[in-house]
């Protein structure tokens, strides 16, 4: 080989640049392989009640509405809500869909499911301890299914890797309720979750989105800690039975200006109807001055 | 008894060493015992996995793995515009013909119920032919609408009953006078019909019900019922996209159509935590199960019964539509505009004189 040829060969770098080089390459590799490098979220967890306590634990009061986004629609079905509904046999066994469920007392269980081969995450699953329901995330870029299949009570569900933040978007849920008070939740919903994990607390913040009974999404978060002590997520049994001689064909409503119970809430607390049942804006701090006036008017 | 006296007697003295051994197998017992009565919880938990496709009764799951496929194999499925979806056992919904398709196949051929608008014809016939090679020997009609009839001569002329004949189309009497009536050719014509409450036959390894829903979408309206495969098909009775299309100028009724969806809910059976179990195909929209009919079934029964309440106290027509009687549902099934309007449903149970309310009716508080 003559001297000319030897100039076409590149001179090597130093080998503390290389090591940079090479170090910076990996660096890059781990963070753009999402799946294998974020935060564990698998593991038991039990809900921490300290926020919305009276919300999450021992359930509404009649005639609450306060912190939600309802509409007009929302408003009218409420008007018409009769709660004997849930003795009817049809409803008896109607759990809290995937929008709701996170609301009320819960443990859970998360696991990573990964393909044998690669160990990448095809999905992770939840076991709702609540009504004992089953649901996947799907983790493997997958597309919604179509608009013509059936609605399930967990819906269907993808994720995505946000730095650690697990962000989960569900679709085809079941119709249901945000709360038993009788605000709505359309088949229609859609939801956003997000996964946070600090130690071993999570915090859970869900966006709904609502187009047939909520006028903007809807922001809730809520907290669980993780079980050191695993497997302790309850087990739930329903079977509809008759419990009073009624037409099977009953439907429990109001007529509008019927409801008796829909001003309990406003009642009990000495609040303003128009502020229990406002939608969105109660939910900003500018309302506040709005509910002031309403106070010293009653 | 050589065996028990070889045990050691209960008052014998172990040494540390035996003694801590015993311990450790005690200890490893009780585990072992809270590890069997763990076990079953467990096995039951994973067994129900979505991924295994074996679904116990008793637990509620996300999508189905189908269902979560659904969405991957969309190329696959459809077939000149028309997707096909596997529902349940032997039928299948084909999905763009204007009304839902229902298809039945097995042994003993394919069964149609409704066969869509006229302009899909091909692609409905050409979606059938990829569920099935065999004779095409029956179509139900579940009404007389053009959307859900046009494709009638294409798939009749396509198919085949056992003595060499086009295949059967079959609807209630009913049907066949308001087709007559507009002219349609008689290829198109369901010329196998009933007069009475409902029709059943064996095909394709289950019993098929035809039951006739009278005075409800019009004056013809049957619902088609596969006992095997568990799904109903329930034409306009039953949509997932509008008000009840009520059609008091053929034979029509508010209440005629709530009891149609209550005989439809008699016939469903969910499974756990009301999902799935029994599925309905609507006549337009998506596949359903009981608890969406009941929201349906309770969505009918609360308009009318408040549109009733406001007739009684007297109001016009412009009144009642000026309360606003459906407000809670008017974003979900609700159009201002197209062949069936909110105030067209409104109007027609405004004029319809109907029955007494079968609704549990709060009266107002005095």
């Amino acid at each position: 080989m003559g001297q000319e040829a030897r100039r076409d060969v590149p001179i090597a770098p130093p080998i503390v640049v290389r090591a940079l080089v090479v170090g910076g390459s990996l660096l890059l590799a781990l963070a753009a392989s999402p799946a294998r490098a974020q935060i564990d979220v698998s593991g038991e967890w039990t809900g921490k009640y300290h926020e919305d306590f009276d919300d999450r634990v021992p359930g509404d009061v009649q005639g609450d509405f306060t912190g939600v986004p309802l509409n007009d629609a929302a408003r009218r079905f409420a008007e018409a809500w009769d709660v004997t509904r849930v003795n009817l046999l049809e409803h008896q066994c109607q759990p809290y869909n995937v929008a709701h469920i996170f609301r009320g007392p819960m443990q859970f269980r998360i696991w990573a499911e990964k393909d044998p081969a690669t160990q990448s995450i095809i999905a992770y699953r939840e076991y709702l301890g609540t009504y004992q329901q089953f649901r996947t995330i799907w983790m493997d870029g997958r597309p919604h299914p179509p608009d013509y299949v059936p609605h399930t009570n967990m819906g269907f569900s993808t994720g995505e890797w946000h730095g650690d933040i697990l962000t989960v978007s569900t679709t085809h849920i079941k119709k249901e309720f945000y709360r038993r008070s009788g605000i709505p939740s359309s088949d229609m919903t859609t939801l956003v979750e997000h996964y946070i994990r600090h130690g071993n607390l999570l915090s859970h913040v869900m966006i709904i989105t609502d187009p047939v009974y909520l006028s903007e999404p809807w922001v809730v978060s809520e907290e669980f800690v993780l079980m050191e002590r695993g497997n302790q997520n309850w087990l739930y049994n329903c079977e509809y039975v008759m419990e009073v001689p009624m037409d099977k064909n009953t439907v429990a409503y109001y007529l509008p200006g019927a409801n008796p119970f829909i001003q309990d809430y406003a009642k009990k607390f000495g609040l303003p109807f128009e502020a229990v049942i406002g939608g969105a804006p109660t939910l900003y701090p500018e309302y506040r001055s709005k509910l002031e006036q309403l106070m010293n008017r009653k | 008894m050589t065996p028990r006296a070889a045990q050691p007697p209960s008052d014998r003295h172990d040494s540390p060493c035996a003694c801590g051994l015993r311990a450790l197998a005690a200890f490893g017992a009780v585990l072992g015992l809270a590890a069997c009565i763990a076990a079953p919880s467990v096995v039951f938990a994973q067994s129900g996995s979505p991924f295994d496709g074996a679904s116990p009764e008793r637990v509620s799951f996300s999508a189905s793995d189908k269902d979560a496929r659904a969405g991957m194999d969309r190329a696959e499925r459809t077939v000149d515009g028309i997707e096909i979806y596997h529902v349940q056992g032997n039928v299948y919904l084909l999905v763009g013909a204007g009304a839902n398709v229902a298809v039945q196949v097995g042994a003993d051929g394919v069964l149609v119920v409704d066969t869509g608008n006229a302009a899909k014809r091909a692609g409905v016939l050409a979606a059938i032919r990829k569920l099935s090679s065999g004779p095409i020997r029956w179509i139900v009609n579940t009404s007389a609408d053009a959307d859900h009839t046009g494709g009638n001569e294409t798939i009749s002329q396509a198919g085949m009953t056992v003595n060499g004949n086009p295949a059967a189309i079959i609807a209630h009497e009913n049907v066949l006078t308001r087709m007559t009536a507009a002219n349609r050719p008689i290829t198109e014509l369901p010329l196998n019909t009933f007069f009475e409450a409902g029709r059943d036959f064996y095909f394709n390894g289950e019993a098929v019900f035809l039951y006739h829903v009278p005075a409800a979408h019009t004056d013809g309206d049957v619902i088609v019922y596969f006992r095997g495969s568990d799904v109903l098909v329930s034409g306009d009775l039953f949509t997932t996209t509008q008000y009840p299309v009520i059609r008091l100028d053929q034979g029509g009724g508010v209440d005629g159509f709530v009891e149609g969806l209550n005989q439809m809910l008699d016939i469903a059976v969910p499974r756990y935590l009301q999902e799935g179990g029994t599925y309905v195909i609507p006549g337009h929209g998506r596949v359903c199960d009981e608890a969406d009919l009941i929201d349906y079934r309770d969505m009918v029964v609360i308009v009318r019964d408040r549109i009733r309440t406001l007739v009684a106290q007297g109001m016009t027509l412009q009144q009642v539509l000026a309360t606003k009687p459906a407000l809670d549902y008017d974003p979900r099934y609700g159009n201002d505009r197209g062949p069936w309007t909110s105030a067209m449903f409104i109007e027609a149970i405004y004029r319809d004189p109907g029955k007494a309310t079968s609704g549990k009716q709060r009266l107002p508080a005095k």
